[in-house]
């Protein structure tokens, strides 16, 4: 094995392209800064130069850093995986995790008791709710799926991420566009499209960190020594790929200046409507139901010792999903004024999309055949299978709700809230938690958690808190459905609409507690994580950890 | 058959397998609704924001009132006798973006306009538990204090002009005066109703002295609902509904 250190080697080719870039990007910043007339403006024109700065100092420094760099591996030596940048990602992943589900708790406290709203611009529930929707959905799920697909893909391809500095472009770009839409909202800068508030100016920077992040993940599947791409790659590759055309096309959009923090979409009212829904239903199925697929096909196999159940399921699985989510989108227009046949056609894909999504769910629960014992001494595991029987329960009530006759009671109501919430709490944020316990000791060359038995606390908590979250959306969610279509004898309207609106107090304050114990939750795993990190086990008694749990012939 | 390891073996062939795969759906439900005529009705009275009332809009939409008011009345009977006749599609052509909403936590808004009085919505704005106990809405008192910033107003246009709102050279031109004109109930408003017809002109906010950001929300909440001839629209067709 031999080290070659030239000078030549200190800075590879997208290090330099980078601080290339960032310099460009800080002129331009600063001269945004001193030509707007928006406030809001120049404090994002700041922050972008601010970080932009910043990352030319990073790139400066790894200059300087660099002479320990090895210009090229021998192509027998073991795979240097860049694990570095995916500790970040877990960190930012936890830290996102917990704002966003604070975010939330705040907001279900507010609608419990609306004093809470303090009635200041910055802290009132409109502001406040697409800071929980974005920091729950990009930041927290976005850094976990940047996190584990950069695991997953450098791991099943047995080969090191394409670039120096492209990967952490990709984890830094991502975490400034998170900062820049954040502030933004808490300023008032929004498009208003659900899931697609950041205005036109963050919409173009994450475009191109995307487009880097693409090629970072497609550069690892280029360089792989396995013949085979692993199906967890694949369900990675379209959720990129077809989250980078929801999210161009949702967002195209003329500025009123180059300067103004304001833009107006380019379709209107109806078309409009479909295209956001378009995209909203598919930031659910591809970012929120794809995504997160691939985490269920690596880590699941993985923490259970067992292969997918199976692969010609798989490849049903993924096509037939990816094909059937795309049309879902109007059912969130059923009975507006979309035209009916789209909202028709938009019930039936949605209808059939149950398939797919349980044929998923059944690959993946069937992965455990064999291993089913590990449930009750291994909660790491009990919390991904449990994450799929949400899977399975929310894309089950989806195409319920999906139908017109449903959906003429259940939206525009709670019901909604809890199915999503069952989704992104039960599926999305458990899968994630399982990714992240079985990630951090493997990261940082741990042989254990700190505490299996915290693991189990969190685990226990949360699903209560799920359980109260949902059960109670269900009940305030077709309630009020029943009471905004409820006559009276002589066939007047029976309740005024705020009469509906206070039938709801019981319900937002059970929904506001089973929120908070789910944030608790979070702190029990932060905590725990952070305690693996540093190296620490915890000596508890034996029932949980596996390896002291005899075997059922042992005990025979 | 074609075997499926050509996917495997191959990213590019996967990754253009997955952008057809998930081309077809948006291309079959989005595209025809740019074409056909029927997707949006034909009917009276619709004509684009106001400087005023737009300033308003996107006030609405810097708050996040979408967030708990929809503005998009279904055609059901519970909603057509609570709220009034069921939205049009022709309603919202005008929109960038549109403002359905998807949550009513608090009740749709799309045919607000003139059923409750100036100072109801302002005091209704500044403290929503003051007029209606049991209410959960946040109150806006910041709005009655800000001035409202209209110095672009003409960019604001121009911009609407260019996704495909029909504001004309002269609209354009008076964007600024409109404005102003439209809260001055002294003013010589001749211009601002032949460009802008049934536009409401007057102080919405109690507070003649300040132009404020309160002004032009209110407007914009008069208004909404109350554009289209329902006496001229006929239900039968030609529509997709």
């Amino acid at each position: 094995m031999t080290r070659e250190t030239t000078a030549k080697a200190r800075l590879s080719i997208d290090g330099w392209v980078t601080a290339g870039a960032l310099t460009i990007g800080v002129f331009y910043a600063m001269l945004t800064a001193a030509r707007t007339e928006d406030p809001l403006m120049s404090v994002h024109a700041y922050i972008f130069a601010g970080a932009f700065i910043l990352g030319i100092f990073g790139i400066i420094k790894a200059y300087y850093d660099s002479s320990e760099r090895r210009e090229k591996e021998p192509t027998d030596a073991p795979v240097e995986y860049n694990l570095d940048v995916i500790k970040a990602g877990v960190i930012a992943s936890v830290f996102w995790g917990i704002a966003g589900f604070l975010a939330g708790d705040t907001l279900a406290f507010q609608l419990a008791y609306p004093d809470l709203n303090f009635d200041v611009s910055f802290f009132n529930f409109g502001r406040l709710r697409p800071l929980h929707t974005s920091a729950v959905i990009f930041a927290f799920g976005g850094n976990v799926l940047i996190a584990t697909s950069f695991y997953v893909v450098q791991r099943t391809c047995k080969a090191r991420m394409p670039g120096d500095f492209a990967p952490w472009f990709v984890f830094w770009g991502y975490q400034l566009f998170i900062v820049i839409a954040a502030t933004g909202y808490l300023m008032g800068i929004t498009q208003s499209k659900e899931y697609a508030e950041p205005e036109w100016y963050a919409d173009i920077w994450l475009t191109i960190v995307w487009v880097v992040y693409l090629f970072v993940f497609l550069g690892t599947l280029w360089k792989r020594r396995e013949p085979h791409i692993y199906v967890a790659n694949w369900f990675y590759l379209a959720f990129i790929a077809t989250v980078a055309m929801l999210h161009i096309i949702n967002n195209l959009t003329v500025p009123v200046s180059w300067t103004s923090t304001k833009s107006y979409i380019l379709f209107a009212g109806v078309q409009d409507a479909l295209v956001q829904w378009w995209y909203g239903h598919n930031a659910v199925g591809f970012f929120l139901t794809a995504g997160f697929l691939g985490i269920m096909y690596y880590f699941v196999p993985k923490r259970a010792g067992r292969p997918v159940y199976s692969y010609r399921l798989s490849i049903v699985h993924f096509w037939s999903l990816i094909f059937m989510y795309i049309w879902a989108g109007p059912h969130h227009l059923h009975y507006t004024a979309l035209p009916d046949w789209a909202q028709t056609l938009g019930m039936t894909f949605s209808i059939m999309l149950w398939m797919p999504s349980w044929g998923g769910m059944i690959n993946g629960l069937m992965t455990l055949s064999g291993a089913w014992d590990k449930l009750r001494t291994d909660p790491v595991l009990r919390m991904l299978v449990v994450s799929i029987a949400f899977y399975g329960m929310s894309t089950f009530e989806g195409p319920v709700m999906a139908i017109k006759a449903v959906n003429s009671l259940s939206h525009y109501t709670d019901w909604t809230i809890g199915h999503v919430h069952s989704g992104a709490l039960g599926w999305v944020a458990f899968v994630s938690f399982g990714a992240l316990y079985c990630m951090v000791p493997w990261l940082w060359n741990r042989t254990q958690l700190y505490s299996l038995k915290l693991v189990s606390y969190h685990f226990w908590i949360a699903t209560f808190g799920i359980l109260l979250y949902i059960t109670s959306m269900w009940v305030s969610g077709i309630l009020q459905g029943l009471m905004w279509r409820a006559y009276d004898d002589l066939g007047f309207l029976e309740y005024s609409f705020v009469e509906t609106v206070e039938a709801m107090n019981p319900f937002y304050w059970i929904r506001a507690i089973g929120g908070a114990f789910f944030l608790v939750g979070s702190f029990i795993m932060a905590y725990n994580l952070w305690r693996t990190a540093r190296g620490d086990v915890r000596v508890e008694d034996r029932l949980l950890a596996p390896e002291n749990v005899p075997s059922p012939v042992a005990a025979e | 058959m074609i075997k499926h390891e050509i996917f495997e073996k191959n990213s590019i062939v996967l990754l253009i397998g997955i952008l057809i795969v998930v081309s077809i759906g948006g291309l079959i439900e989005i595209a025809p609704l740019f074409y056909l005529e029927s997707t949006i009705e034909k009917v009276k009275g619709m004509r684009p924001y106001s400087p005023l009332e737009l300033a308003g809009r996107n006030i609405y939409i810097r708050e996040g009132c979408t967030s708990c008011h929809s503005q998009m009345i279904r055609s059901l009977r519970d909603e057509v006798e609570r709220y009034g006749p069921y939205s049009l599609a022709a309603e919202s052509m005008y929109d960038h973006p549109f403002v359905w909403g998807s949550k009513r936590t608090g009740p749709d808004l799309a045919r607000v306009g003139g059923k409750y009085s100036d100072e109801w919505h302002t005091e209704h704005l500044l403290n929503p538990r003051g007029i209606v106990p049991e209410s959960i809405m946040p109150g806006y008192p910041f709005l009655l204090e800000t001035p409202l910033r209209y110095k672009d107003m003409k960019d604001h246009l121009i911009s609407n002009r260019m996704v495909g709102v029909p504001y004309t050279d002269e609209m354009i031109e008076t964007a600024i005066e409109d404005v102003r004109a439209q809260v001055d109930p002294d003013a010589d408003t001749d211009g601002l109703l032949t460009r802008y017809p049934k536009a409401q002109v007057r102080d919405f906010d109690g507070n003649p002295a300040v132009l404020s950001e309160m002004d032009a929300l209110i407007a914009y909440l008069q208004m909404l609902g109350t554009l289209v001839d329902f006496s001229a629209y006929k239900a039968d067709g030609p529509n997709l509904r």
